[in-house]
């Protein structure tokens, strides 16, 4: 049994790691989350330079080639450094639709451009409250224009084009929804940012009308292809929530060691210390989970919808609940605005929305468990 | 990354395995795999027996405590060999419970500190399941806080005389030999005054006696000395040293990977499945199934965290600390999930009979174990502490009798 990560990958997260804290130190986010840019423009261009946006991206199609594993290992780095850049929207919701569905002509266009930094991609699929279903795509798809309105969409202010979720049908059921890629700087959209909890990643509302778009997989299928989208880009986020965790982990236990109260480091009461070994509880069994979710995503194995899920709601649950006592343990000092506590606060619960609320993959988790076992 | 044995791995795993069937006690199975939280029992024969023969059997196959040298009733075995025996050993471990403190704690101890007499003398037959050990430190005023113990060693020529009493020790009244710690000097801070022994459970003046547990079982033992002697040869690191010796004892006992600890998942997620509630299957219902999803992330989290720590010695690394978490979330989780258990059957929940309708009444007597789980060989809090202290790094308690000799600390609180 080998449930690791092999050298090669962990010297490339040693390498991702030393990069993020050169090149997005907490200044870096602050610069976003004050609202001084809507992302980090220098980083983008040098994560693309380093090679990590089109890790996962056949060479074939300008990317490394190397792998998912790969990206997992950046992914965790990126969450950990809390960075402020479309990566998650672009690297695991639009550049995975496009792996998993686009033609070869859409991939030369797209999937180049997003490993040079070029082109920021996003996945339109909420339209106001709800989680994923089928029944919550209201957007409409005839004779090749869409017309609708999607929102939040993540990054939507500052992407160069959508992958889009359209309804196409009306028999109820899963065959009623298709995928489209839209190229957002064509016309025919209207982009309107809104204001999020965590302004390190923008939200947007895109209203359709009549625009041109240009399908992604076939007519019907969209559905099947976004599950699959969804699940892989669990995995992938599960990765960043694990690496916010830590960090928030390893913020609070700093601030334990350093602080004095009543003569002693506040780190030596057992109050304090119990919070953080709970702390840890939860950041391990995340992290052991969402090496179960890399395992089946990058071997595309059958059990990637259970594996995902679990990855999915561990890792949700680790980096809420790192987050939010690493504030505990900072006092009063974590609730103001200058310390970096309330960034990984903000974060940890937007990422617990972004895919899905927690109890929608609670579902698809006892769903996909049954199904095994009834197997 | 995969979940692949080395071809190395692969032909020990396979030796193993064909050794398992040509040996085990089948007649055995159904019984034994059936779930069961908390002590095995056998319809119609002593788990001892039955636990004894089956020992013996792997001993003479060269199966038993494998990870020994040859010459103390071993196979030299690697750390990956190991977990692949307990993996092939499967359900027919569950009869190993009886050898589990000799073979994780009181050999190990023997074999680090004790003479090469005594560990020719005892390891070979503590490994074949000849003799059975079991562990003395724990004392009704030092539970947590073992190292203000207050069992007395007194050395009178060349043997020593200990009085004093033992409780919790599991086993006690089917053991052979002890594994004993005791004060052997008051006038020093506590932990200095220690120093550990192993005797023969049936020297004179040793008394057992069975506790009634709170889940009205009787699985550990209280054990009195009076005037029992023990000769000096049977000593174990050097008089005042017993608090490292332990320390030894006690980290056997936190390696121990692979063994899997019961969390209750896979049971409640089929009595979920199957009960009928006014609106549907318990199963259909989103709050059941928000519960059911969180136990069963923290179920594979630790089985995927065992497996880390396994690839790590498959590699011949030593594993991280990440597998310290496991009794704590586990025991936890019992306690939780038979909790929720009885509430889905309403005031039904409240019945301990072993009917259909109980299902055999498992959860409720998961409900009455489980806070053992949560005190057992290191309570949720001091867990924590060395989580707190081991991993994190963060500073120990403030202790008041650190530097206080034994016979100054107070001793009561009012």
């Amino acid at each position: 049994m080998n449930f690791d990560f092999s050298d090669d990958q962990k010297q490339l997260r040693d390498q991702a790691r030393k990069f993020l804290t050169e090149k997005c130190p907490p200044k870096a986010v602050r610069m976003v989350l004050d609202g001084k840019a809507p992302y980090d423009k220098e980083l983008w261009k040098s994560l693309a330079e380093m090679g990590f946006l089109g890790v996962a991206i056949p060479e074939d199609f300008g990317g490394a080639g190397a792998g998912h594993l790969e990206l997992c290992v950046i992914a965790e780095e990126m969450g950990r450094a809390n960075a402020p850049v479309p990566f998650s929207s672009t690297v695991y919701l639009a550049a995975e639709a496009l792996l998993i569905a686009g033609s070869d002509a859409q991939k030369k266009k797209w999937l180049p451009a997003i490993a040079s930094g070029e082109a920021i991609g996003t996945l339109a699929l909420f339209e106001g409250k709800g989680n994923p279903s089928p029944k919550n795509v209201k957007l409409t798809a005839a004779n090749g224009v869409l017309n609708g309105v999607k929102k939040p969409v993540p990054d939507g202010a500052i992407a160069d084009f959508a992958v889009v979720a359209a309804r196409t049908g009306s028999s109820g059921r899963d065959g009623d929804i298709s995928l489209f890629i839209v190229d957002l700087k064509d016309g025919g959209v209207e982009v309107k940012s809104l204001t999020n909890l965590d302004p390190t990643r923008g939200q947007a509302e895109i209203t359709f009308r009549d625009c041109k778009a240009e399908p992604l997989g076939a007519a019907g299928e969209g559905w099947s292809i976004l599950t699959q989208v969804l699940d892989r880009a669990a995995v992938l986020c599960a990765f960043e929530q694990v690496g916010g965790s830590d960090r928030a982990l390893e913020m609070g236990r700093d601030y334990a060691l350093d602080r004095i109260a009543f003569g002693r480091q506040i780190g030596s009461f057992q109050a304090v210390k119990h919070m953080l070994a709970d702390m840890y509880v939860s950041a391990t069994l995340a992290r052991s989970n969402s090496y179960y979710g890399a395992w089946a995503l990058s071997t595309n194995a059958s059990e990637l919808p259970e594996a995902a899920a679990a990855a999915r709601i561990s890792a949700t649950q680790a980096f809420q609940h790192c987050a939010k006592n690493n504030i505990q343990v900072h006092g009063g000092m974590g609730f103001t605005w200058e310390f970096d506590c309330h960034m990984y606060y903000r974060r940890a619960n937007a990422m617990a929305l972004g895919l899905g609320s927690l109890s929608y993959w609670e579902d698809q988790l006892i769903d996909r468990m049954r199904k095994k076992n009834a197997a | 990354m995969n979940f692949d044995d080395t071809p190395q791995e692969a032909a020990f795993r396979e030796t193993a395995r064909k050794w398992v069937e040509a040996n085990a006690p089948k007649e055995f199975l159904a019984e034994l795999s059936k779930s069961s939280l908390g002590r095995i029992r056998l319809a119609n024969h002593d788990i001892v027996d039955v636990g004894k023969a089956w020992q013996k059997k792997k001993a003479e196959g060269n199966w038993a405590c494998l990870h020994w040298p040859k010459e103390y009733g071993g196979r030299g075995a690697t750390p990956i060999e190991r977990v692949i025996w307990q993996q092939e050993e499967g359900v027919y471990g569950k009869l190993t419970q009886p050898f589990q403190i000799g073979e994780g704690m009181c050999g190990p101890t023997v074999m680090a500190f004790g003479s090469e007499d005594a560990k020719r003398r005892h390891l070979p037959k503590l490994a074949a399941g000849e003799e059975i050990w079991c562990q003395l430190f724990s004392e009704p005023s030092a539970g947590s806080d073992v190292a203000g113990l207050r069992t007395r060693a007194e050395k009178k020529g060349d043997n020593w005389v200990v009085n004093g009493q033992k409780i919790w020790t599991s086993g006690a009244h089917y053991s052979d030999y002890g594994l004993l710690i005791a004060r052997t000097d008051p006038n020093v801070p506590k932990h200095k005054g220690l120093t550990m022994f192993f005797l023969d459970m049936k020297s004179p003046g040793v008394e057992v006696r069975p506790i009634k547990q709170a889940n009205g079982m009787q699985e550990f033992n209280e054990v009195y000395f009076t005037d029992v002697v023990i000769p000096d040869s049977q000593r174990l690191g050097a008089v005042g040293e017993g608090w490292s010796v332990s320390l030894t004892t006690l980290m056997n006992e936190r390696m121990s990977i692979g063994s899997r600890l019961a969390t209750g998942v896979p049971e409640m997620f089929e009595f979920c499945s199957n009960l009928m509630m006014e609106d549907g299957l318990a199963i259909d219902d989103p709050a059941v199934r928000s519960k059911l999803a969180s136990w069963a992330v923290k179920s594979s989290g630790l089985k995927y965290t065992s497996y880390r720590a396994i690839s790590a010695l498959s590699k011949g690394e030593r594993p991280g600390p990440e597998n310290s978490i496991g009794k704590l979330v586990s025991g936890m989780m019992l306690q939780d999930i038979a909790t929720y258990a009885m509430d889905l059957q309403g005031a039904a929940g409240v019945l301990t009979g072993s009917d259909e309708e109980t299902v055999q009444g498992q959860f409720q007597q998961m409900l009455l174990s489980s806070p053992s789980m949560r005190i057992a060989g290191g309570t949720d809090e001091i867990l924590r502490n060395i989580i707190a202290e081991r991993v994190l790094g963060l500073p120990g308690d403030i202790r008041v009798d650190k530097d206080v000799p034994y016979n100054k600390i107070p001793t009561k609180g009012r």
